[in-house]
């Protein structure tokens, strides 16, 4: 009886791990296996075609997923711009200078911020910041590529400040004691020992950020206006391209070529954030050298 | 060795403004303030939701569901709705999420295949949120015929939330001292009765932490259940895991956006995005706590 029980419960937990590779497969193959009725039926060059995506006009709908890469770049772009530097000093702060009290106090608000819904951050965009967006710049309307970046680049803080403070904290003690040791101040300690040592982790927390910006759909699509035509600037309305799947998903026709379509942005955003991911999670692995 | 390290610690920490040279003090304070910029824009979003929501909130706004054409009433089945869909998502992912982490930390060979199943893990965390939406749409609408309902949002969310419940599930195993494993083993006790009786009872706070996080997590996604299951208005509750529901977040999102008199109804978004800010918040904040206080006590050995 007792063999019986160790057996099934040994395949019971391999089958469990098991299931989240076939998770992951499974996403990559059903986003594949409904694209390929779309690239067969189209080929691949129209949905990079320099018209417009625009499945529901008469005659000849066109599916450039083409304005809605720019979105996508332009958003995660300018969310990374304003929250790398600002994510990796809150981090270097947090990890080398924070006395502990401070650390105790503002890592859980951290991660607070982390869980703020991206629908609330949409809804703040949209009643706040859009407004005053729209006044400082003179515009109609404040609902722009601007908008969403600053809100994305909120919502990728607390990944990169929890990474990279995870990154400087386990660079080894000896490098800084032999820093100060030789005459080194606390500040060129952190500047010319710690960061740089800290160098692979910190990237890939900027990294993971940028993975979470590009996939980020409510906030963007909630601020950024949803246009579809080439954003020339910030504050152009741009459309991403998880906000145009998100738009279209209510109300797709099953199995229509327009579906299709949304699965080949679906597949090209699952290649995009897993290329990202993949690379942070190479740094990652990749621990600063110590000799001991 | 390690009062030692202590003191070097608190003889640095006595020094500490005496070591920063003046110009250095500028960046110091640069660092502080871009921490505190962060935390002011947490506030910022936060006092805006609190202050304009909090108006909207009463009795009536949580028992009610919404009347004359959503322009008033209150928000009862969006409540329902999520408590609804998070406890499929919980049913789905916790005892998954678990298995897997006892796979890999109680009966795996550390190898190719458990590197291969925690990358898939890290990388499942990655995937937006709005794929995760197609994926359901395509495999729990359409292939297992659910239609749009509870149990295809549920299952949806909870591939979601799979790779949170597992990474702190993890965590809270590899807490388990080896030795209680080693005396259990040397007593004659199988690898099962091991994890069941030994590692499983004190690893419950950590994994209780991982559902909570996993819960707040998916009590706030909006893009998967977009096609899933989530309902513009439903007149009456859910009956049962087939039928279509409202959703907070969701409803958030209708009522700030969707709706034909967005204007008006802005104080009923601003109390649904106060009601879910809150829930979340404090679901985040319970698993905050509760970790800490677990790690305190596996730091002193209890």
């Amino acid at each position: 009886m007792t063999a019986i029980t160790e057996k099934a419960m040994r395949t019971i937990f391999t089958l469990c791990g098991l299931a989240i590779i076939l998770f992951l497969v499974g996403i990559l193959y059903i986003l594949f296996s409904n694209s390929m009725p779309g690239l067969t039926e189209l080929g691949i060059g129209p949905f990079f075609a320099a018209d417009r995506w625009n499945p529901g006009a008469y005659g000849e709908p066109t599916y450039s997923l083409l304005n809605m890469i720019y979105g996508t770049l332009m958003v995660t772009l300018g969310a990374l711009i304003f929250a790398v530097p600002t994510g990796v000093a809150a981090a270097a702060y947090l990890a080398e200078i924070a006395s502990p009290w401070e650390r105790e106090v503002f890592k859980p608000i951290v991660e607070v911020l982390a869980g703020v819904p991206s629908v609330v951050l949409g809804f703040f965009g949209l009643v706040v910041l859009a407004p005053l967006i729209a006044r400082t710049f003179n515009l109609n309307s404040g609902l722009t590529a601007l908008n969403g970046a600053i809100l994305v680049g909120i919502m990728a803080l607390p990944t990169i400040i929890t990474l990279a403070e995870d990154a400087i904290t386990a660079v080894p003690k000896e490098y800084r004691h032999a820093s100060l040791a030789l005459g080194g101040t606390r500040w060129q300690t952190i500047w010319k020992i710690t960061i740089p040592a800290a160098f692979s982790g910190i990237t890939a927390s900027a990294m993971l950020g940028m993975g979470r910006a590009i996939g980020e759909t409510m906030t963007v699509l909630m601020v950024t206006g949803n246009m579809v035509a080439r954003p020339e600037s910030f504050l152009d309305s741009v459309r991403t391209l998880s906000a145009g799947i998100a738009i279209d998903i209510g109300d797709v026709v099953f199995n229509s070529t327009h579906f299709h379509a949304l699965f080949v942005a679906g597949l090209l955003l699952f290649l995009i954030t897993f290329l990202v991911n993949l690379l942070a999670d190479i740094l990652i692995q990749r621990k600063p050298e110590v000799n001991k | 060795m390690k009062a030692e390290v202590l003191k070097q610690g608190i003889a640095v920490k006595k020094h500490k403004t005496s070591e920063w040279h003046s110009y250095e003090l500028v960046g110091f304070w640069a660092l502080r303030l871009t921490l505190v910029l962060v935390l002011f824009i947490l506030g910022i979003i936060v006092f805006d939701i609190v202050s304009k929501g909090a108006g909207v909130i009463n009795w009536e706004f949580l028992t009610q569901p919404p009347r004359v054409g959503m322009t008033e009433g209150g928000i009862f089945p969006a409540i329902v709705g999520t408590f609804y869909v998070t406890l499929i998502t919980i049913a789905f992912a916790v005892p998954l999420g678990v298995g897997a982490a006892i796979y890999l930390n109680e009966y795996a060979v550390q190898g190719k295949f458990t590197r291969l199943v925690r990358m898939s893990v890290r990388n499942l965390a990655g995937v937006p949120s709005i794929v995760f939406g197609l994926f359901g749409m395509a495999v729990f609408v359409k292939i297992f015929g659910f239609g749009p309902s509870l149990i295809a949002a549920g299952f949806t969310l909870g591939l979601l939330t799979l790779p949170v419940t597992v990474t702190a599930s993890e965590e809270a195993l590899r807490t388990v001292p080896r030795a209680y494993r080693e005396g259990s083993f040397a007593l004659g006790a199988t690898r099962w009765q091991v994890v069941r009786t030994v590692v499983l009872p004190r690893a419950i706070p950590g994994i209780l932490t991982g559902t909570i996080l996993g819960l707040a997590r998916a009590a706030g996604e909006t893009a998967p259940i977009l096609a899933t299951g989530a309902a513009f208005f439903l007149p009456h509750l859910p009956d049962s895991i087939r039928s279509q529901f409202m959703a907070l977040p969701y409803h958030l999102f209708i009522m700030s956006t969707q709706h034909h008199a967005i204007s008006q109804v802005r104080p009923i978004a601003y109390g649904t995005a106060l009601i879910l800010l809150v829930l979340v918040c404090l679901l985040n904040l319970a698993a905050v706590l509760l970790r800490k206080r677990y790690r305190e006590r596996v730091a002193k050995g209890l």
